[in-house]
């Protein structure tokens, strides 16, 4: 699915990522952990292809194509989803017709026929029951007026809607009380399958209890230092991040 | 910090290019005009009125105004910046030659018919399609050159005319209200467009009756040189309803050529007028050459109890806009309503806004203001509330938003506000946005191009406006500002 090779990137020529490898196979759930400023955001972003993040070495294959090279919608239309740490609002559009427009993208970039409004609310409403958001949200301006745990909500709805390959999720549990995180972890694990591949970017353990990962790396200065299984998260939980990094430092 | 900046504003840059759009309304007419030589004096004024065998006290109205504009002199207030307009380097009337009275359109010279097929004007009343019936009165240059379903509408009591005709067929009419919401004395270029105007549309409508379709007047500028002034004054009785649309194009040429307009409404008792305008005069070129200077007198009167009146604009064209469309709220429970999308991109310039008159009791008035600056484009809005001493509970709410795109570009707001009225209640909030690389990476994020983006956060941000246009104006104000239709669902 995704395969991270010797990944350097600059933000505005200052070093973030200094050598990153990851592989992450079909089906499986990742789990990226690491201390704040190591560069986990700026992993995720990287791989959605944010502008601002200036990649100077290495290679990143997507389903076998040069992700790099891709422009971010493409990148979007070929099934790489990336929830928000900070959802934007955008007044004036409703969220309705953001996700019609997204999703008719897709369709089309991928020679499905695009959706009619009459086939599109019957497929947002089931979506939208799913992850249990109220049908009134769909009408909002997109994220304008949401509290934080809605606005979180609204991107598992649009991760749910747009059945992506690969989701990034990034720090989808930052903000969020324990209630609300609990129906994200829901709705993160309903989408969970075989096919479907998910990097989890987190500071936090307690979102691991929730949606359990098949694999943890630890992300400090810029690389991984240290992975494992599930049982890693409990033991920086307890350790700290100071005690990966000593090590890795050793 | 600095280096962050400097990182989005580069990126925001290629932004401006994507309101970039050809003017597809720059073609040229060739067609045979008779056109006055350049320069102002008594005697052009002489030969406008004779020419459109005006009664004795329309050309002494005139005379009276050109003497004032004579000792006026051009408004410096405005956050404008142009060489000033050599007003004897302009002719003042040029006219496409045809017969004088034309019985059907089958006698308008076919180049004029042609001209308003290229720009999607329908003048021809048997082409139209079922259920967008719209009224259209063409003006070119100086003179009307058709005007549809006059008949239909006067069987309705409603008259639709053009002024010049108006003058000859209702004089009396035309003479109690000309001038009586925008006096010749009003400013330097009402007072110009009093003594030269030399046609626009006249709208009566009669007690009780509401208006059976839309109304329109398109404007086109074709000759070199010229200036058009135009005069549009709209009447509705007690109880009447009206909707009346104008459009704008002109050529794209190196110079600048000036349009002076006035436009005044009359809504008596209970009766409603809804104006929309979708202002796209050449803009000039990408460095700023050319285009036309839009300067505009625009203001209604409720003068009777309960009356409405609203103003919709979308400024997308000139080089540089000056126009404050305003409502006198004279009777008590009167309405009066300003929705406006202004856009300015490479050297366009917009001081624009509206003034809106507390005199009547309860007396309440919306303002919604949407400034989109790009390029190298100056965007200011400047709107008074007056509150009269007499108007008792008078509302007033404005919202001014301006949205930026590019570090170019400039947003001023010059909010007034007089209250002589305890009661009265006056609420004014404005907010300034750019088109933020978040907003725009989270849409394509989602699979949505770069364009396409723009044209959503653009149109989101100007919603409120266009859901005030008549449906098919929204769908071509929405095209104008070069953006998908949205709200399609939700």
């Amino acid at each position: 699915m995704l395969s991270i090779k010797n990944l350097h990137a600059d933000i505005d020529g200052k070093p973030i990522l200094k050598g990153v490898n990851l592989e992450v196979g079909t089906g499986e759930v990742h789990a990226i952990m690491g201390p704040n400023g190591s560069g986990k955001s700026t992993l995720a972003n990287v791989l959605a292809g944010r502008d601002d993040y200036e990649v100077t070495r290495g290679s990143v294959e997507y389903r076998g194509m040069d992700l790099l090279d891709m422009k971010p919608e493409i990148r979007a239309r070929e099934g790489l989803f990336l929830a928000f740490q900070y959802p934007v609002e955008i007044p004036g559009v409703t969220n309705m017709y953001l996700l019609k427009a997204a999703i008719n993208s897709v369709r089309k970039h991928r020679g499905i026929e695009e959706l009619d409004a009459r086939e599109f609310l019957k497929l947002i409403k089931e979506k939208a029951a799913m992850v249990e958001m109220k049908q009134e949200f769909l009408y909002r301006s997109v994220n304008q007026g949401f509290s934080g745990g809605e606005k979180k909500r609204n991107e598992i709805l649009q991760m749910a809607l747009l059945e992506p390959h690969l989701s990034v999720l990034d720090e989808t549990d930052s903000g969020l009380d324990i209630d609300a995180l609990k129906i994200v972890a829901e709705g993160v694990n309903l989408l969970r399958s075989e096919q479907r591949s998910m990097v989890l970017v987190t500071h936090y353990q307690r979102l691991l209890d929730y949606i359990v990962p098949d694999y943890v790396h630890v992300l400090a200065g810029g690389r991984i230092i240290r992975s494992g299984g599930k049982e890693l998260a409990l033991e920086l939980e307890k350790k700290g991040y100071g005690w990966v990094e000593d090590q890795a430092a050793a | 910090m600095d280096n962050k900046k400097l990182v989005m504003s580069n990126s925001e840059k290629d932004l401006a290019p994507m309101l970039q759009r050809d003017y597809a309304e720059g073609f040229v007419t060739d067609i045979d005009s008779e056109t006055l030589p350049p320069g102002l004096d008594e005697d052009v004024i002489r030969t406008i009125s004779e020419k459109k065998n005006e009664p004795e006290w329309m050309l002494r109205w005139r005379l009276e105004a050109f003497q004032r504009w004579l000792k006026m002199t051009p408004p410096r207030w405005a956050h404008l910046h142009h060489p000033p307009v050599d007003f004897q380097g302009i002719s003042y009337y040029s006219a496409p030659k045809q017969k004088d009275l034309l019985d059907s359109l089958d006698e308008v010279d076919p180049k004029l018919l042609e001209t308003y097929e290229k720009l999607g004007i329908p003048i021809d009343e048997q082409k139209m399609l079922a259920g967008v019936k719209v009224a259209v009165d063409a003006v070119f240059d100086s003179v009307s050159v058709a005007t549809t379903f006059k008949q239909t509408l006067l069987d309705a009591g409603v008259i639709f005319f053009p002024i010049s005709e108006a003058l000859q067929e209702y004089p009396e009419l035309v003479k109690q209200y000309l001038g009586s919401v925008v006096p010749s004395s009003d400013n330097f270029y009402a007072a110009l467009n009093s003594a030269v105007f030399s046609d626009g549309s006249f709208v009566y409508i009669p007690k009780g009756v509401r208006c059976p379709m839309e109304l329109s007047t398109y404007f086109r500028i074709n000759e070199m040189n010229t200036g058009q002034f135009e005069r549009t004054l709209i009447v509705a009785e007690e109880d009447s309803y009206v909707s009346y649309l104008e459009g704008c194009t002109a050529p794209m040429r190196d110079e600048n050529q000036l349009h002076a307009a006035v436009v005044e409404l009359v809504a008596m008792k209970g009766a409603e007028i809804k104006y929309s305008t979708v202002q796209n005069w050449y803009p000039g070129d990408e460095n700023g050459k050319g285009g036309i200077y839009n300067f505009v007198t625009k203001r209604g009167a409720c003068r009777g109890q309960g009356a409405k009146i609203s103003w919709t604009q979308v400024e997308t064209g000139s080089a540089i806009t000056w126009k404050y469309p305003s409502v006198l709220l004279e009777g008590d429970d009167t309405i009066g309503e300003f929705y406006s999308v202004a856009l300015t991109n490479n050297y366009q310039q917009a001081d624009t806004g509206t003034k809106m008159i507390h005199i009547g009791k309860n007396s309440r008035s919306t303002i919604i203001s949407k400034g989109i600056s790009a390029g190298k484009g100056q965007n200011a809005y400047r709107g008074l509330v007056k509150v009269l001493k007499g108007a008792e509970n008078a509302r007033n709410y404005s919202q001014c938003d301006s949205l930026l795109m590019g570090d170019q570009c400039g947003a001023h707001t010059f909010p007034y506000m007089e209250v002589k009225n305890p009661s009265a209640v006056v609420e004014h909030e404005a907010t300034t946005s750019r088109i933020g690389e978040d907003q725009l990476f989270y849409c394509r994020q989602r699979g949505l191009s770069e364009e396409d983006a723009v044209s959503m956060i653009v149109n989101g941000f100007c919603k409120e406006v266009f859901k005030e246009l008549p449906m098919e104006f929204a769908v071509e104000a929405q095209k104008l500002l070069g953006i998908s239709l949205e709200g399609s669902v939700g």
